[in-house]
């Protein structure tokens, strides 16, 4: 055990700091599920991104990345949330599906997909729920028939996150008889084929960051499906877990809220009220032992093992360290914690509308009951 | 950077594993509560023999000079079969600090002797009934004393398998050892208690676990229920975020800022809430049963409530965290950080 970044990582850290301060957008960019002007704007940052050779710094380079380890990684999430940088519009194509098709894609599918989902010329959407599958995933109904080197597409998909404006989607498809988790396939579609009609859901903040999706006999080729016919349901499952795992949550986004948050309490702050001080601090531990679990998993990755089912464990950690993080903040501010940022006095950190957005954490990416069922069943054993 | 403990560690704390398995299970404990005694002279000897004692005294006094990561996964193994004897502080916290002050001394020659510290933040001190040794504070000197050089106030505790002691004792009668590090043998007891902690834990969990999968009602095992399965995920969730802290507490301990005192505190605080939730979860799975005598998880319930009080209460450990976040740079890059020279 060596809790000590090497020079090598301490340089690689002051690289991207370098590149960060002098890249970022002064201003903050509209946010990528607000309009479609917010969503272009993040697409260019993806560019400029890229043009730093920054898009995705632990894929290999011969696909759009650096080849880099995930302590790099880490490093480099910590300087990007540091920095105040843009939020990664593409962050379903570049930390969901692409660890994914690097595992399970072939040589030409990778050619194909990952550079441009690093470069943010495709941005991705998720196509996995259904009305009648939502925590029940493997019942799924949308159907896909291969007909000669095609697939036919039919059925519906909803809360599909950035479907509004992305180009492409991934989804989970059955072959038609089939059922539960045998027969499903996981298949890319563009969201602007002929025969895909995309509605955008406004969520509670508003902005149309989800949209249900209706697929009538919208023909890919059958190169779009990844893994065999089949094997969808293996492959999700391998995805869910590097969403919940490791990368859809940076440590650095709740250090980053940890120490905003201690800057109210210093300016705001009542000290009379322990009570208050006592969650800013839990605040703090929180993100803390989020980083140092999230640190100790990519050690353990990095060493040779696997992401297992504790990965459902970090997903109901970080969602709920969000909402008690936020509503803090809320609880500092006081009257004005219900303020949005239009409003004349409202303040510079918008907390109202990341308490709102925490909210989503344990629902999202398999709600916290089904992590719980996860956990009780794969990492203790309980029965079904 | 490198997360990840040797494969030495690793066999080390199965060694561990194996001994208090063997040595400390239902049984065991039974009956040293049936004889009313919190000492077992074939367990101690066997730990002993096993160098568990040795750990922590450094390599010229015979010692194995290990770290604080070494001694905590033995620690872990401590609190997973709630043992009895003092091993952890005795040998944790007690030796290195006499040794550190008199290594001449004749307890640290023993092996199989105990050695008690009576800390300034504990009123009651543990296991002095046993020790060859006493650790004393006046004035914030140490002193050491012998057994007969003080009087011992039987404290009862809760927890059946502790022995707790006020001590009554002149400083003009024992030996003066001069200044001491008061603040090394805080930290080092509390990340081995927040170690201890996560032993607790897991075994409440895992006791509910095994009774969850038996126990039939409405025709099915309770462990089906999703309402059972959710208390002990939770208490799992716990677990899984307190190891890493308690983890990063032991490897930093040398560096002695306040980072490291931070995060020392940090472990003893979640690894013992996790403690908590977990004994509590297990209770309540445990139903009716659970608040017998006959189920052992009062015993886990028990030695938490211990734990979690002495050597500094949740409160003195999140002043000292509050400390690090009001006074020390925050923010990602921070995760690893040093306190600044003369800052």
């Amino acid at each position: 055990m060596d809790l000590t970044y090497t020079p090598e990582q301490q340089a690689f850290r002051a690289e991207v700091r370098a590149w960060l301060q002098a890249n970022v957008p002064a201003e903050p960019l509209e946010h990528f599920d607000a309009t479609r002007e917010g969503f272009e704007a993040h697409r260019d940052w993806e560019r400029t991104l890229k043009s730093g050779d920054w898009g995705m710094v632990t894929w290999p380079k011969e696909y759009g990345g650096r080849g880099l380890d995930l302590i790099q990684w880490l490093i480099f999430e910590e300087e990007y949330y540091r920095a105040g940088a843009p939020g990664r519009v593409n962050q379903n194509g570049i930390f969901l599906l692409g660890p994914t098709l690097i595992e399970f894609g072939t040589h030409k599918q990778k050619q194909r997909f990952l550079p441009p989902m690093a470069s943010g010329e495709e941005i991705w959407a998720q196509a996995w729920s259904e009305p009648q599958a939502g925590s029940d995933l493997a019942g799924v109904r949308s159907t896909a028939v291969l007909e000669g080197d095609e697939y036919v597409l039919n059925g519906h998909k909803i809360w599909s996150s950035r479907a509004v404006f992305a180009d492409w989607a991934f989804g989970l498809f059955r072959t038609p008889g089939s059922e539960r988790h045998k027969g499903l396939s996981l298949i890319f579609f563009p969201l602007d084929a002929p025969g895909v009609t995309v509605n955008a859901i406004k969520k509670i903040n508003g902005h149309v960051g989800f949209a249900e999706i209706f697929l009538e006999n919208v023909r890919v080729p059958a190169f779009n499906r990844l893994g065999d016919e089949g094997q969808g349901w293996h492959i999700c499952m391998a995805t869910a877990g590097f969403e919940r795992g490791l990368m859809l949550r940076s440590p650095a986004r709740y250090q980053v809220a940890a120490a905003k948050l201690a800057d109210l309490w210093k300016a705001r702050g009542n000290s009379a009220d322990p009570a208050l001080e006592a969650d800013v601090v839990r605040a703090h531990m929180n993100a803390d032992a989020y980083a140092l679990n999230i640190y100790q998993t990519a050690s353990r990755l990095i060493a040779g093992a696997k992401i297992g089912p504790e990965a459902s464990t970090n997903k109901i950690f970080w969602s709920e360290l969000d909402i008690h993080l936020t509503q803090t903040a809320l609880s500092i501010l006081g009257p004005s914690g219900e303020l949005t940022h239009d409003a004349p006095d409202a303040q510079s950190v918008d907390w109202i509308d990341d308490y709102i957005f925490a909210l989503a954490g344990p629902i999202y990416a398999g709600s916290n009951e089904i992590q719980r069922n996860i956990i009780a069943e794969r990492m203790l054993g309980l029965p079904r | 950077m490198d997360f990840t403990l040797s494969d030495e560690q690793l066999m080390f704390a199965e060694t561990a594993q194996t001994l208090f398995a063997d040595t400390c299970g239902p049984d065991h404990w039974r009956k040293m509560m049936e004889a009313g005694v919190a000492w077992d002279d074939a367990r101690w000897g066997a730990i002993v023999e096993n160098g568990f004692t040795l750990v922590m005294l450094p390599e010229e006094l015979g010692g194995l000079g290990l770290s604080e990561t070494d001694f905590a996964l033995i620690a872990r193994e401590a609190g997973y079969v709630a043992l009895p004897e003092p091993l952890v502080e005795s040998a944790g916290v007690a030796m290195p600090m006499l040794a550190a002050l008199a290594p001449d001394h004749e307890a640290l020659a023993d092996p199989s002797a105990v050695i008690a510290v009576a800390h300034p933040l504990n009123p009651f001190v543990a296991n002095a009934d046993k020790a060859t040794a006493i650790l004393l504070e006046h004035g914030g000197e140490a002193y050491v004393a012998a057994p007969d050089q003080v009087e011992l106030i039987a404290q009862p505790s809760i927890d059946p398998l502790r022995r707790l002691s006020r001590v009554e004792w002149d400083p003009a009668a024992v030996t003066r050892l001069g200044a001491a590090d008061w603040d090394l043998a805080l930290d080092r007891a509390a990340v081995f208690n927040a170690a201890m902690g996560l032993g607790l834990a897991q075994r409440a969990v895992d006791m509910a676990v095994d009774y969850a999968k038996e126990r039939q009602q409405f025709g099915k095992p309770i462990g089906s229920y999703q309402a059972v399965k959710h208390h002990l995920a939770s208490a799992q969730v716990a677990i899984e975020f307190a190891k890493p802290v308690v983890a990063a507490a032991a490897a930093e301990i040398g560096a002695r800022d306040a980072q490291a005192k931070a995060r020392v505190s940090h472990a003893k605080i979640v690894a013992l809430e996790a403690a908590d939730k977990a004994a509590r979860a297990s209770i309540q799975v445990h139903g009716a049963m659970g608040y017998s005598w006959e189920v052992d998880v009062h015993l886990f319930l028990k030695r938490t409530v211990a734990l979690t009080q002495t050597w500094g209460t949740p409160t003195f450990h999140r002043a000292r965290i509050a400390d690090r976040i009001f006074t020390q740079p925050m923010g990602p890059d921070q995760t690893f950080a040093r306190e600044a020279e003369h800052a």
